[in-house]
């Protein structure tokens, strides 16, 4: 498969950002993607766009290493978040879950309360008394533009809330722990498009604090909310660019057929 | 391999229809200034009056061409080539009507023109015409070849349009100055030349987003691009 | 295609009324099964079903008297019982669900034992008790810590617990089993996705989750539990005793033993019919209430998970 034509932003002050070299994914011995090389600049949105098929999961998966709980699959290359590497046998994959949270497509909250699904992460990580734990949800539950409409209601389940509540659950959740990077497998997917205006609206917010990565099939979406666009394509990144270039000049024949809907 | 025609039939007839609209536009417009030309040169008053009444087509053809455009913007939020072309279509359009309407004004000097006797063998002003004429052809076909080289071409001959401009204007003057009764012929014919220079420019103006529609290059007012903005002094 | 007229839709289609009939009458003939046993029974066992019958011994060779040692037994076996299967059948569920590789040999040769253990006839697992528990066991027991007196080496509570936890345990790892498959893998991911361990997760949202489902294995091992007699046999069921059990290596007497023992060992049929119809009422009455009690808890833990703190 061929490499990657990269016009990537520099990378310096912000913290957060990826630098991805040479990454390769396989499955069962069958290459899903790669070689990938990518600088993902920390503090601000990109978009991963592409058809079915094309990787961008995958990718995404590989920055947090959840890839590693398919069976069968094998990584290469690396991944640094500053000057970390993610991947190495000395590195311990929960705690680079810790610093790199994911938000998934179909929201899926715990069947506990409200309250007890934002301190999740923060129990697991040894945090124990309720008042320590109760401000640290609270700003989660901000930053997510929850606060307000559950903070009377913490202890009630989950269960109960509507679907964009859920998902903006699930991002105070990942918030909690204060990652530096929030992963987001298309996360306004499975909701109306007023709920899906909030979400877009939030992840304008978070970006002022984290670096955030987002799937999306929907490409005005993605248009709307990212600084970057990474266009991929079978497998490869076939184009890496600020959004405005992708999207009013892309450099690349395959990245305009995408874009303006001339796929065969 | 990728399809070069968009998934979408209908997305695709739409923006086919756009461009052949476009250039059915165009041709009219092309006309217009055809016509106006030769009825100055053989002192045609019904073909003026025909021309004039003609401007109607292309002002209801500008309404349509933008109500498409906008309904195209609506419906398919498009990105890429598609926004260039689209935003293209609507300045180009504006253009084409205005270049139109100065057609319309040669014809209404033509025939302030018809009711005295020729000041003199017209020469200077048909060889602008055909320039213009010919310039819009071009942009045309550069257009629809989508052909960055053919439209930078087209911007260089405005400067042959000028120098005509220039000369005709000269020789004008000269014919002022000599005898007072040429002053009424002589400012009608310097307004027609000034309506064809102005034509040409506005052509110039569609070879430079034919140049962005293709190469996604803005060229337009390189100067105020090179040189930051520094306030002079009108004074 | 021809497109039937929208009136012709509302005639009655022959192959759904043949089915719904068909249905029909099967439904009614299980219940009238269930009907014709439970009122037989009721009318013939309510007369003998006094508080003395519950609360005191049999006297006069089982024509008198209570069945309270039976009762005491039974409850005393099924305690016994579901503690001995429960961690043991959850523990092995939950390694073969969350740990085990599903496609290595080891693995797939448990699962075929599993599922054979469960069809295993309960008769076998009485001489299983009897000859594993009861003779290997205890009597290595009785020649270790007690110099040959017998002790645990005969029929004893605890072998007769042992034996019913073996029998029971098939169904416990599956009803585990299937509630750990009926946890989402999208809860796990997402703990995983928090920097969760694979222990964290399993222990904080796997489990809890799974507890209902748990809890129905627990149940079918109780009612299977109350209800064979098979496997006591050999391994600790009496006909009577004088004196209740107190000690893991005493006999007891159970309900279902009992029932057997007044139905062929009476010496007078028709005056212990009655005792025999009420203790089988007791019997009865006694299943159904541990089931009712143990899906009432369950159904109480499945509201509490969806609406609760």
């Amino acid at each position: 498969m061929s490499t990657t034509v990269a016009t990537s932003p520099s990378l310096d002050a912000p913290t957060g950002n990826l630098t991805v070299n040479d990454l390769s994914v396989y499955y069962g011995g069958k290459k899903a993607l790669g070689p990938v090389n990518m600088n993902i600049p920390g503090k601000q949105v990109t978009a991963l766009i592409g058809p079915s098929g094309c990787g961008k999961s995958t990718f995404l998966r590989s920055l947090n290493r959840m890839n590693e709980l398919i069976p069968g699959c094998r990584v290469e290359g690396s991944v640094k978040l500053d000057d970390e590497p993610v991947y190495g046998p000395a590195v311990d994959a929960v705690a680079v879950r810790r610093r790199i949270g994911m938000v998934f497509q179909k929201s899926n909250p715990f069947p506990k309360s409200i309250f007890d699904n934002v301190a999740y992460g923060l129990r697991i990580g040894g945090m124990n008394g309720r008042s320590e734990l109760g401000g640290r949800v609270e700003t989660a539950l901000r930053h997510a533009a929850l606060w307000d409409e559950v903070k009377d209601r913490l202890d009630e389940s989950a269960l109960g809330l509507s679907g964009g509540q859920q998902q903006r659950l699930c991002i105070a959740r990942a918030l909690a722990v204060e990652p530096d990077v929030i992963l987001m497998d298309e996360p306004a997917s499975a909701l109306d498009p007023i709920a899906t205006a909030h979400i877009e609206e939030l992840i304008h917010e978070l970006a002022q604090r984290y670096t955030v990565v987002i799937v999306t099939h929907n490409m005005q979406q993605a248009a709307r909310v990212s600084h970057h666009t990474a266009f991929f394509y079978m497998g490869d990144l076939i184009e890496f660019d600020r959004t405005p270039v992708i999207f009013t000049k892309p450099s690349q024949s395959k990245t305009e057929d995408y874009i303006t809907g001339r796929f065969g | 391999m990728f399809a070069r025609e968009h998934t979408d039939r209908e997305y695709e007839h739409e923006l086919h229809q756009l461009r052949e609209q476009l250039l059915v536009m165009g041709s009219h417009v092309e006309t217009i200034i055809g016509d106006s030309i030769k009825a100055l040169i053989d002192r045609d008053t019904p073909l003026a009056e025909r021309t004039i009444a003609g401007d109607r087509i292309v002002d209801q053809m500008e309404v349509d061409l933008d109500g498409l455009s906008l309904q195209i913007l609506a419906r398919r939020q498009p990105v890429a080539s598609d926004l260039r072309f689209i935003t293209l279509v609507l300045k180009v359009v504006t253009d084409l009507e205005r270049i139109a309407d100065l057609g319309v004004n040669v014809c209404e000097r033509v025939l302030e023109l018809n009711a005295e006797p020729q000041l003199k063998p017209y020469v200077d002003l048909p060889r602008m015409g055909r320039e213009v004429q010919d310039m819009l052809r071009e942009v045309l076909d550069a257009f629809v070849a989508k052909d960055a080289e053919r439209a930078r071409a087209i911007i260089k001959r405005d400067t042959v349009v000028d120098a005509l401009y220039a000369q005709v204007f000269r020789e004008l003057l000269t014919f002022m100055m000599e005898n007072a009764h040429n002053v009424y012929r002589a400012t009608r014919l310097q307004s027609i030349a000034k309506y064809l220079e102005r034509m040409a420019d506005h052509t110039t103006n569609l070879a430079e987003m034919v140049i962005f529609m293709v190469d996604g290059r803005d060229v337009r007012h390189p100067s105020a691009r090179e040189a930051p903005a520094t306030r002079k002094d009108t004074n | 295609m021809n497109r039937p007229a929208l009136r012709a839709a509302r005639r009655p289609r022959l192959g759904d009324a043949a089915l719904w009939l068909a249905t029909g009458l099967a439904t009614l003939l299980v219940l009238a099964v269930l009907v014709v046993i439970l009122v037989d029974v009721i009318r013939h066992g309510t007369p003998r079903l006094t508080l003395g019958f519950l609360t005191q011994a049999p006297k006069d060779g089982m024509m008198a008297g209570g069945i309270f040692p039976a009762i005491f037994g039974t409850v005393a076996l099924v305690l016994l019982m579901t503690l001995a299967a429960l961690p043991a059948g959850v523990a092995t569920a939950i390694y073969l669900h969350e740990y085990a590789d599903p496609t290595a040999l080891p693995t797939r040769l448990v699962r075929i034992a599993v599922n054979n253990l469960a069809g295993v006839p309960s008769i076998v697992f009485g001489l299983f008790g009897l000859g594993f528990f009861v003779q290997f066991a205890g009597g290595t027991i009785d020649k270790l810590f007690f110099g040959g007196e017998k002790f645990y080496g005969q029929p004893a509570l605890v072998w007769a617990a042992l034996t019913m936890a073996i029998l029971t345990l098939p169904v416990v790892i599956v009803a585990t089993e299937e509630a750990l498959s009926a946890v989402p893998s999208d809860v796990r991911m997402a703990s995983a996705a928090l920097g969760a361990t694979k222990f964290q997760t399993i222990t904080r949202v796997v489990l809890p989750q799974a507890v209902p489902g748990i809890l129905t294995g627990g149940i079918l091992a109780v009612s299977r539990g109350a209800g064979e007699v098979a496997p006591l046999l050999f391994t600790g069921a009496a006909y009577f005793l004088p004196k209740l059990p107190h000690t893991l290596h005493d006999q007891f007497m159970q309900l279902g033993y009992h029932v057997y023992v007044l139905a062929t060992q009476s010496p007078d049929v028709d005056a212990t019919r009655p005792l025999l119809y009420a203790t089988v009422l007791v019997l009865l009455a006694l299943t159904f209430a541990l089931n009712a009690s143990a899906v009432f808890v369950r159904s109480r833990m499945r509201k509490r998970i969806a609406s609760r703190a």
